[in-house]
């Protein structure tokens, strides 16, 4: 047998039907909805008299939408987004899907619940209508994200049409440097490949500063594999991923559990593999960083000056001058001298407990600025519990922190958590398009501790200033 | 589906790399629980100002391109979220082509389940056919989808390359699930095999 990569495994174990040209039909094995990208399928279901194939590997949970307020049980205000869940709440009641409401305390982010409830595991397809997908890779799972018409194609078929993609190793080599986190190897990486750089493949990430990850950073890390472009991003799983999914309340136990394990060890890239691309970063030169600009490939050491237009190539000059202009930034400036008015810390690529650890750790006995707006959005109702238990969100209010409900909340603004025009806001969140957090907002992507420190100093900040 | 056999209209220039679906459709617009009416919010933001007049500056607000069915483009178009709003509001201004030296994954699937054929072409092409599209409304270009090829206002020709299943779903405006439908056996056989062989899952 030819060697295989991660990915060719997972694949190969999925195709239902695969065409002479190529064109197959892989089947999926867990599927996550969310309110904004999926009313549409479920009408074009009820239009043509289909039905879900498979409702047991179909989750769905209400997340973009939802207010993040303590008040939010008394409804959401805006029509638009209030029918929206509603849909949701009537589609997954007459189609028999798994559901969390938003009353229920699993409810969160789509891609911290199905993790956390234990319906992402090793060697699956998973597929949602939301790029972020990707986040499952961090299994070893095939996770990407889909359009609303394959919503619906899953839905009704539980398979999707597909044509391979192209394998890429991305390998972090040695070790992280105090203060850097998953969070600044993801964006290094894109900052590196660029935003299209990844385009038609699918990206194992591997090296020993993965491995040291946590499942959380490791999450961080595919989380934003779409913002480079590619298909999906993974991480072959290991006794880290087989600890973080044992007693998960959907994950298999007693004998099915040790018939997956055997399995699940399998599922590695074999040493002579074939890869069309590889790319190998030394984690020792990896940098605390933010991005300055309003691609998620603008990426630079907090250490570095904002650039000039001119500094770069082709189509890049143009769009350069016009994401400085949108950031109202200056060329030469050093970025710890860019002063911000809110921090927002959250979202599906920073919104796990080991992030709001980091952040806690950093905001301990500290006080946020005086005049900044700082926010904290827990990505599920369970990890917004824990956080409490563990006195993390007494140290958030005591600084002067909001500690919100569980959602997607300022990550893309769809619900009343969003920025105003010229506001500037350090994020945890995986886009700094323009208007992304709000018609005119001005987004710096960054770590949860990188956030928590600009929130102490009202400017972007190194980190390893604050650290003790 | 709507089919795609061959197109001639006016080819709008938009000369810019990495347009994100946030520019092509903002979140706002996402609270729809419908497919259509989204148009006239194509490029909201670079479209219309805080009171809601249009930006004149805008490709598609000028004169010459209001009818544009063709969009030409820089690298990376449609990069960011899923979100399917994107293509239905390019359709629904009434594009049904897009040009541009490389698309964002999902984006590009996207667009072939609503009928809008995006086409990748390398950079130097792209550059011909942007300056053509400058030209205006005068400018009028084919895209003819069964030959693979484009012709210019000034009648020079360029080949482009086409997944062949999905120049097939696109000339004959089929249903995908439909297709799959058909291979519901193979599907079937699929489940049980796996339900043996990983029960968990």
């Amino acid at each position: 047998m030819s060697p295989k990569t991660l990915y060719d495994k997972i694949w190969d174990a999925h195709v239902a039907h695969e065409d002479e040209d190529g064109t197959t039909l892989l089947y999926i094995d867990r599927h996550l909805v969310h309110e904004v990208t999926s009313p549409q399928a479920f009408e074009g279901l009820r239009m043509t008299g289909r039905s879900v194939r498979a409702p047991d590997k179909t989750i769905a949970v209400p997340d973009h939408n939802v207010p993040t307020t303590l008040d939010r049980a008394k409804g959401i205000e805006n029509e638009e987004s209030r029918i929206q869940v509603e849909a949701l709440d009537r589609n997954a009641k007459d189609t028999g899907i798994h559901y969390y409401p938003v009353s229920d305390v699993r409810q969160g982010i789509v891609h911290i619940v199905g993790p956390e409830q234990g319906w992402t595991l090793p060697g699956m397809t998973v597929v949602c209508g939301d790029s972020h997908t990707a986040t499952h890779g961090a299994f070893g799972a095939l996770a990407h994200g889909i359009g609303t018409s394959e919503v619906e194609h899953v839905l009704a078929t539980q398979t999707l049409i597909q044509k391979k993609s192209k394998n890429m190793k991305v390998e972090i080599t040695g070790k992280l440097a105090p203060g850097v986190t998953a969070k600044d190897i993801t964006l290094s990486v894109i900052g590196k490949t660029g935003t299209a750089g990844g385009t038609g493949y699918v990206i194992e990430y591997c090296g020993e500063a993965i491995r040291d990850l946590s499942m959380e950073g490791r999450m961080t890390v595919c989380n934003m594999a779409i913002e480079g472009g590619a298909r999906a991003g993974l991480i072959a799983p290991d006794e880290k991923t087989f600890e973080y999914c044992k007693g998960r309340p959907h994950a298999p136990k007693g004998a099915q559990w040790e018939a997956a394990l055997n399995w699940w060890k399998t599922l590695k890239s074999d040493d002579d593999a074939h890869w069309d691309k590889v790319i190998t970063i030394r984690g020792e030169d990896i940098a605390p960083v933010v991005t300055w600009g309003t691609s998620p490939e603008d990426v630079l050491p907090i250490t570095a000056n904002v650039p000039a237009a001119e500094d770069f190539k082709g189509g890049k000059v143009d769009a350069a001058r016009r994401s400085l202009e949108y950031m109202g930034l200056t060329a030469g400036t050093p970025l710890t001298q860019v002063e911000i008015d809110t921090v927002f810390i959250g979202s599906c690529t920073n919104g796990r407990i080991e992030d709001l650890r980091a952040a806690a750790a950093i905001l301990k006995g500290k006080k946020v600025k005086d005049g900044i707006r700082a926010m904290i959005v827990p990505g599920s109702g369970l990890v917004r519990a824990q956080a409490e238990e563990e006195g993390l969100a007494e140290i958030f209010t005591e600084a002067g922190f909001e500690w919100r409900l569980a959602g997607c909340s300022m990550c893309l603004a769809m619900n009343p958590d969003q920025l105003s025009p010229g506001e500037r806001c350090a994020a945890t969140s995986n886009r700094n398009f323009e208007g992304r957090q709000g018609r005119g907002g001005r987004t710096h992507l960054m770590s949860p501790a990188m956030a928590a420190a600009a929130a102490i100093t009202g400017r972007l900040t190194d980190v390893r200033e604050l650290m003790t | 589906m709507e089919k795609f056999e061959k197109l001639t209209g006016v080819a709008a220039p938009l000369d810019m790399i990495n347009v994100d679906t946030d520019m092509i459709i903002p979140k706002n617009f996402l609270k729809t629980i419908k497919r259509s009416g989204l148009g006239v919010n194509l490029f909201d933001e670079m479209r219309y100002d805080d009171d809601r007049n249009e930006i004149p500056d805008f490709v598609l607000n000028k004169p010459a391109y209001r009818n544009a069915e063709i969009l030409v483009a820089g690298d990376n178009f449609g990069c960011g979220s899923s979100r399917e709003h994107a293509p239905w509001a390019i359709k629904d201004f009434g594009i049904r082509c897009v040009i541009a030296p490389s698309f964002a994954d999902i984006f590009f699937n996207n667009c072939f389940k609503n009928g809008i054929l995006p086409i990748p072409l390398p950079q130097e092409q792209v550059d011909l056919l942007m300056k053509d599209a400058e030209k205006g409304e005068n400018a009028r270009m084919t895209i003819d989808l069964e030959n693979q090829v484009i012709t210019t206002s000034d009648g020079e020709e360029i080949t482009f390359e086409v997944d062949s299943f999905r120049k097939h779903c696109l000339m004959n405006g089929l249903d995908d699930i439909g297709l799959t439908m058909e291979k519901v056996g193979a599907i079937d056989s699929f489940e049980s095999k796996a339900a043996q062989e990983r029960p968990w899952v």
